[in-house]
């Protein structure tokens, strides 16, 4: 994250003056959601009161945030690159569900499940990125397609194998520590690995050449690869990190809860798509932040849980979000508008 | 006269049933600019999938520089300096300028798993380039593709293709979506490349954006070259009722100025 500001607010040739910084973040994707994020955290701190700024409400909306993140950082990649990915919901349950029958229910090392829960999820973005790009059907289908495939064949084989739809694990101290520990009693360890995720694809996004690929698919598709890049590789290779995403999520929360239920995760197939959206990524593909897409999530995760301190009615909490998507895109069209005026020195003032 | 760069030998395609191209034959000069003209669906864009390995012909050899090639693919033809700049620049209108420019041959710095794009250094590449062909309004690599005008955009393009060592520019109507003023823009930045060397074929409909700036001139009629010729031989007129299918446009004036007394 720090990478990508520094990087942003490096001035071309002048020096630096806090306008021209603040003006430069307004041409920045994640303008709006920062102050989306803002707005919303500062709304229920007032009315959700003390509780809700303290260490148990922020770890609340931080664990939340975190699972979500997870999902939702390569999520807003392959939307970067212009194709959608539904498929998530269903792949978290999946992996998860593997987990749970391959070391809880067979018994077998947890390690071996931890390795074929993330395989599941590699095979689903695999075969998602083959039928995309050999087919040419849009995204939304090929994905709406194994989301429903998957979460079929994750519930069939469970009650094959196992007879339930519910599977209890015990795991080893050194797995629970890694994915499903609570650090100071309510922090869990998945936002470190939230972190790192976000740290790495942001990296990637803004400082390498396959950012630039990335940003290139989504941005015209048939110039980029006039332009030598490998657009089918590429995203194949972003499904497959977008099901390793969700799989590590379904591996967190089973190591967490100990144990896994074949409904797990379909919550994640909008709320992932929400925190992207929000967080600034346009929709059809070729412009967007990891940076915007970690603003999003903490959003969507502070709407979630913050309506909870607020005594009011929970029911409530879908509205706020549903007009919240609709602001944070206008603002979000308007800060793109913004940045596609940007003519420095002559002239036409933005 | 200089050896062609590019030469065409009775080039055709046909597609299931019909023939888009018949028996195409040209010549590209470095340093020159080919025009070819030719109203809609007279096979132009065809020859431009030709040239640039979208499309392999279904008859006839094409030459570089003398030996005969065969382009499997369109990065078979940039391997041999041939570019297509498309009407509305081939670019990334949500990316930086820099970042546009050197999509998918980003210069890289750093090493290992930390080798970073250098996204300064291709910001400065692609502002010093597209300066070089006269475009002295863009000064920030940072800015959007998408806040350029539609001639700065071409000359992103142009510049982008130059740089990278084309030596056969094709240009794809350049001109066609763009005002006066911009056109005029882009003709200017079509004689900079010719004076870089580079063969540019200039493929348009507009007959005088044509004759400013070719040297050379074919016609295209229903996928055949209807007419060859170099600058100065033709007239306007000539060339308009050639492109019109031979049918002459006084003809269709005499047609008009009837139907106007009418009403």
């Amino acid at each position: 994250m720090t990478v990508q500001i520094s990087g942003a607010a490096r001035p071309a040739a002048a020096g630096t003056s806090p306008a021209r910084s603040l003006r430069n973040l307004t041409y920045r994707p994640e303008a709006g959601a920062l102050i989306g994020t803002l707005g919303v955290f500062v709304f229920f701190a007032v009315f959700g009161g003390a509780n809700f700024v303290a260490a148990s409400g922020t770890a609340a909306w931080l664990n939340v945030a975190a699972e979500l993140g997870i999902i939702a950082v390569p999520v807003g990649l392959l939307m970067i690159a212009g194709e959608l990915d539904l498929s998530v919901g269903s792949v978290l349950a999946a992996s998860s569900m593997t987990l749970a029958i391959v070391s809880g229910y067979w018994g077998g090392p947890v390690i071996l499940g931890i390795v074929l829960a993330l395989g599941v999820g590699v095979a689903v973005g695999l075969l998602n990125g083959l039928i995309v790009t050999r087919t040419n059907v849009p995204s939304f289908v090929v994905t709406l397609a194994t989301l429903f495939g998957t979460a079929g064949l994750t519930l069939g084989l469970s009650r094959v194998i196992t007879g339930t739809t519910s599977v209890a694990i015990k795991p080893d101290p050194a797995s629970k520590a890694v994915f499903g520990t609570l650090v100071a009693g309510q922090f869990e360890v998945a936002i470190f690995w939230w972190l790192a995720v976000a740290l790495v694809v942001g990296w990637m996004l803004t400082m390498t050449k396959y950012g630039n690929w990335i940003l290139a698919v989504g941005g015209d598709k048939e110039s980029a690869r006039a332009a030598g890049i490998p657009t089918d590789r590429l995203k194949i290779a972003l499904y497959i990190g977008s099901g390793f995403g969700a799989a590590l999520v379904g591996v967190i929360q089973t190591i967490l809860y100990n144990g896994a239920q074949v409904a797990n995760g379909q919550s994640f197939v909008f709320n992932s798509i929400i925190a992207v959206v929000v967080g600034g990524v346009l929709l059809t593909g070729g412009y967007g932040s990891v940076v915007g897409v970690v603003l999003g999530t903490l959003t969507f995760a502070i709407v979630n849980q913050g309506i909870y301190y607020t005594g009011w009615n929970s029911d409530w909490a879908s509205f706020i979000l549903g007009v919240l998507i609709l602001a944070a895109v206008l603002m979000n069209n308007t800060f793109r508008r913004l940045a596609l005026s940007y003519a420095p020195r002559t002239g036409k003032k933005a | 006269m200089t050896e062609p760069i590019l030469r065409l030998n009775d080039v055709s395609k046909s597609f299931v049933g019909t023939n888009a191209l018949q028996d195409i034959s040209l010549e590209v000069h470095p340093g020159k600019v080919l025009c070819l003209l030719g109203d809609n669906g007279a096979g132009k864009s065809t020859l431009i999938k030709i040239l640039s390995g979208f499309h392999a012909p279904t008859g006839g050899t094409i030459e570089v520089k003398g030996r005969p090639v065969v382009f499997r693919s369109p990065r078979d033809a940039s391997a041999y300096g041939i570019a297509t700049v498309h009407q509305f620049g081939g670019t990334f209108p949500l990316m930086s300028v820099g970042r546009s420019f050197f999509v998918g041959v980003e210069p890289t710095k750093g090493w290992g798993p930390f080798k970073r794009f250098d996204k300064r250094l291709a910001g400065e590449i692609a502002v010093r380039e597209m300066q070089s062909l006269g475009i002295t309004r863009v000064t920030d690599g940072k800015r959007l593709v998408g806040s350029l005008s539609g001639g700065e955009r071409q000359a992103l393009a142009i510049a982008r293709a130059v740089y990278f060592g084309a030596n056969v520019l094709i240009l794809d109507e350049p001109t066609a979506a763009l005002g006066v003023k911009e056109a005029s823009h882009v003709l200017r930045i079509i004689m900079q490349a010719r004076a870089k060397g580079v063969a540019v074929i200039f493929v348009t409909h507009n007959v005088l954006h044509a004759m400013m700036v070719g040297d050379h001139f074919a016609v295209l009629i229903h996928g055949r070259k209807a007419d060859d010729f170099r600058k100065g031989e033709r007239t306007r007129e000539q060339i308009t009722d050639l492109m019109a299918g031979g049918e002459a446009m006084a003809d269709l004036e005499a047609e008009l100025a009837e139907l106007e007394a009418s009403a």
